[in-house]
Parts: structure tokens; sequence; C-alpha cells
């Protein structure tokens, strides 16, 4: 669009970017006051704690299987909404998108309700496959609460794969398998790769459905959110802040590898 | 030898019926006719991403009508040409001997002539995002050339390029259809496009396949009116 002529400041562009410095100046007070509260020697002492560091490596673990089980499903599911159609979209599409507008804590609910009846318990008796108040019930946790996104993710990035593209390289002697993994699959990746840190990211940060469905047993259950959550509890407010600044820096780790892959745009929708 | 005979096919409302056309081994075959008159959705049919409905297509002395598009020996040029933008002109050109199970190098080395005749060699490394049109087609057409088809199809192949490279695209394309002796069916809309590289060409109005032979035959001697007024308005329009 070319150059609007007349003043170069203009009421419109003054308001906005004031709203724009409020927010900003907020979350950054936020943080600052998280900082100053506590001193970089007393949060090296605090992650260094045993339940810290069990919290901290449960953490990693739980999620880094949540996020194999995430790409495993969100690659397929968000190919199948991008390339089909079904009957009654519309509520399918309301069924996958429900994880992401449901409070966590009713996903927690329901997976306790779940595994209390006959098919729950059946999964449960199978001798490897306990997830109440297990780690494993906080993979399925983290995996329900986050899958959604990445799928979303999955869909727009395959969306954003000219599909006749595709279709050439069947003309091209591909099958359908080797079209998808030479042509979709490395075109949509950018976009995959934003949804699964995404989804990871989110995955780190529950908590309501972990205390209900996996509990918060001291260095068993217990994941850097039961650990600020324990930590205020017992009134330890420096072991709280450490974690909370480890999870705020891998927030925004994620963040800045989600726009680096470009992604964020199609991420949301715009 | 490409033999079709009353194939017909349905695109929503649209249909294209019973077009029957032979085309001789290393014939130069342009297919005329207005837009939306089913020229694309023919070439969809041709090589596999249509359904037929009805009718045959025999490639080569096999029946291919129901055969998957990678089975049918059948080469396709896009209007837009189709080039992976993310892959280099070099993996673009050896997609499909790579999916015949060739590796990159030995791929390369095969393709060698043929890349040679389309001045192609230089681009190889580029990125087809960085390439102009005229080089864009010759990559696509290498891409398409790569398995020898017997049958190469070109939708509009130069329409989006300017004057001076069109004509340089249209000698190349005829240099290396006669190269390769492979038979092409060449969809256009413009009758000198058709001029500088048709051995025998065909109108399609409408769906329906209602006039073939020499171009000449055609301007001389249009079947119907509707033929008549295409072939002049496309000769006075030159688009």
């Amino acid at each position: 669009m070319p150059p609007v002529a007349g003043p170069r400041v203009h009421w419109v562009s003054v308001v906005t970017i004031a709203f724009l410095a409020v927010f900003v100046a907020g979350v950054l007070a936020l943080i600052a006051a998280d900082l100053c509260y506590t001193s970089p020697q007393a949060m090296a002492d605090a992650l260094r704690s045993p339940e810290v560091r069990a919290a901290i490596r449960l953490s990693l673990l739980t999620t880094a299987a949540t996020l194999v089980l995430v790409v495993c499903f969100s690659i397929p599911v968000g190919y199948a909404l991008s390339r089909y159609r079904f009957p009654g979209s519309v509520v399918l599409d309301a069924i996958i998108d429900l994880p992401i507008v449901l409070p966590p804590v009713v996903i927690g609910v329901s997976l306790l309700v779940f595994f209390r009846t006959a098919i729950g318990r059946g999964i449960e008796s199978v001798p490897g496959l306990q997830f109440v108040y297990t780690p494993k019930g906080i993979v399925l946790c983290q995996f329900l609460v986050s899958v959604s996104y990445a799928i979303r993710a999955s869909k727009a990035a395959f969306d954003g794969v000219d599909r006749r593209l595709e279709a050439l390289a069947l003309t091209l002697g591909c099958t359908h398998g080797r079209a998808f993994r030479w042509v979709a699959l490395p075109m949509a990746r950018n976009g995959l790769a934003a949804g699964a840190v995404m989804a990871w990211a989110r995955a780190v940060g529950i908590f309501g459905p972990l205390m209900v469905f996996a509990g918060a047993v001291r260095m068993k259950t217990e994941v850097m959110p039961t650990t600020v959550y324990l930590e205020l509890s017992i009134g330890r407010i420096e072991p709280a802040l450490a974690v909370s600044m480890l999870m705020l820096a891998i927030a925004m780790g994620a963040l800045v590898l989600i726009h680096a892959l470009g992604q964020a745009h199609r991420w949301w929708g715009t | 030898m490409i033999r079709i005979r009353n194939l017909s096919l349905r695109a929503g409302d649209f249909r294209v019926r019973d077009v029957s056309l032979d085309l001789a081994t290393g014939e130069y075959f342009v297919l005329l006719g207005p837009n939306g008159s089913g020229k694309t959705l023919l070439l969809h049919c041709l090589c596999g991403l249509l359904r037929a409905e009805g009718g045959t297509l025999d490639v080569g002395g096999h029946d291919v009508t129901h055969a998957e598009p990678r089975l049918r020996r059948i080469g396709y040029v896009p209007q837009d040409y189709g080039l992976f933008p993310h892959m280099d002109v070099s993996r673009n050109v050896t997609f499909a001997l790579r999916a015949a199970g060739r590796s990159h190098a030995d791929a390369l080395r095969e393709l060698g002539p043929l890349l040679d005749t389309l001045r192609l060699a230089r681009l190889l490394d580029h990125s087809p995002l960085t390439l102009s049109g005229g080089e864009r087609q010759k990559v696509a057409l290498a891409r398409a050339l790569a398995l020898r088809p017997e049958l190469l199809l070109l939708d509009e192949p130069v329409s989006a390029l300017d004057g001076p490279t069109r004509a340089e695209v249209l000698e190349q394309l005829r240099t290396v259809q006669h190269q390769f002796a492979v038979t092409t069916m060449h969809v256009c809309h413009s009758i000198d496009e058709a001029e500088a590289v048709a051995d025998r060409a065909g109108v399609m109005i409408d769906g329906r396949l209602v006039q073939t032979g020499k171009l000449a035959e055609l301007m001389e001697r249009p079947a119907s009116a509707e033929v008549a007024r295409l072939l002049q308005v496309k000769r006075n329009t030159k688009c």
C-alpha cells in the first residue's frame, strides 16, 4: 500500500501503540518482579535440590514421550482433515478442538472417571499399562491437553501445500505414500515443527489434570508445575520461583522457535 | 501409438464426451479450444488424475484406462509448471528416476543428454523459485521426459511467457520432441503457437473433440461455423 499523505503521527497510531506499550510493560513488570524477589544464587541453590531436579527430569522425560505421541498422531490426523471431506465435519472439528477450549482439569476428571469404567479397568489390568497416579498418566494428560494444538497446526500446514503438486508426483512415478513423504511432508515441515513445539510447550505447563489424575507425589509424579504448587503450599517461595523462571524461559524459547519457523501467522489462522 | 476411444468423463456438471483420437508415435498434436471447453480435463483424464466414465485409453498397446497415473507412461507438464519448490532443479529433474529407484547421481548421469539439449546444466543447484518463466518451463519439461514417456501432455506450455521467450521455448519443444521421438499433445489457444509446432491439430468445443486434421485443413475447411469462428477469432486476436 502506498504511504498516505498527512501527518506522520496520527491519534490512531498513538492510541494503539500506547495500548501495546502498556501490555508489554505489564508482562515485563511481572517478570521483573519475579527476578527481583530472588537472587541468582538462591535460584541456583533451589534448582540443585533433589526434589526440583527430579521434577525437572520427569518433566523432560514425560514431555519428550508426549512429543513423540503428538507428532505420530497430529501428522496423519492433520493431513486427513486437510485433504478429505467427512460427513459431520463440523462436529468432528468441534471434537478435535474440545481440549483447547475445555478447562484442563476437566480432562483430568474425565480420565479418572474413564479408568473407573470396565474398559478403563481392563486397560489398567494389562501389565505395564497402569495410568492412574503414574508417570504414564502424566504423559496421557499431557497428550490429551496438547495434541489438539498440533493437529490444528498440522492441518494448517497441509492446507498450505498445493495438493496439485502431490497429484503431479503421481504422474512422475510416485505411489500415494511416496508423494506424501516426498512432497506434502517436506513442504509442510515448518508448520508441523511449529505445531510440535507449541504442543510440547503446552505439555510442559499443564497442571490441573495432573493433580486430579496423576497426583502430586514428591519424587514420583512430580513435574515442574506440580513443584511450583507444592513448594508454594509449604511457603517456600524461592524454589517455586526458580522453577517458574525455568518454565518461563522454556515458554519464551518455544515461542521464539515458532516465530523463527515462520509459522506463527498460520498457526493462529491469520 | 496412442489410441483414445470414446473417452468420457465428468467434473461437476461439466462433461467431456466421446473423445476418440489416434496419435502416431512421435506425432506432435495440438489441441485448440476456447476456455472451459474441457481441454485440461481431458489431459487430467489421460494422465490418470481424473477417472474416465467410459471409453478406453491405449498407450503403446496397453490398455491404461483405469491404471494408476504412475503406471501409464504418460508425462504431464501443467500450465504453471508445478515445480517442487522445496527441491533444487537437479532434484526436480531427477524426481521420476529417483521414484523408480535410481540414485540421484545415477539419475543425473542418465539425464545428461536431455539436460544438455535443454541447456539446464548450469541451473542444477538453483531453486525453482529463482528461475525465469522460460527456465521453469524447461525444468518441468525435463522432469516430465525423464522416464521417457510414451505420451507427453503439455497444458498451455508457453502461455505465461513473453514473446521472444515463447518463440525460443516452442523451438526447444520441437527439438526435444524430435530428438526423443515422444508423442506429444499440446493444449493451447493460439493458432500461431500451433503453427509453430503442430503436425496435426484438433478443436475441442463444449466437451467434444469436433474436428482433427492438419492445421491448414482446419483453417480451410472448418467442420462447423463454431470451429470457423473459433479459428478466425484466434487468428485475428493472436492470443
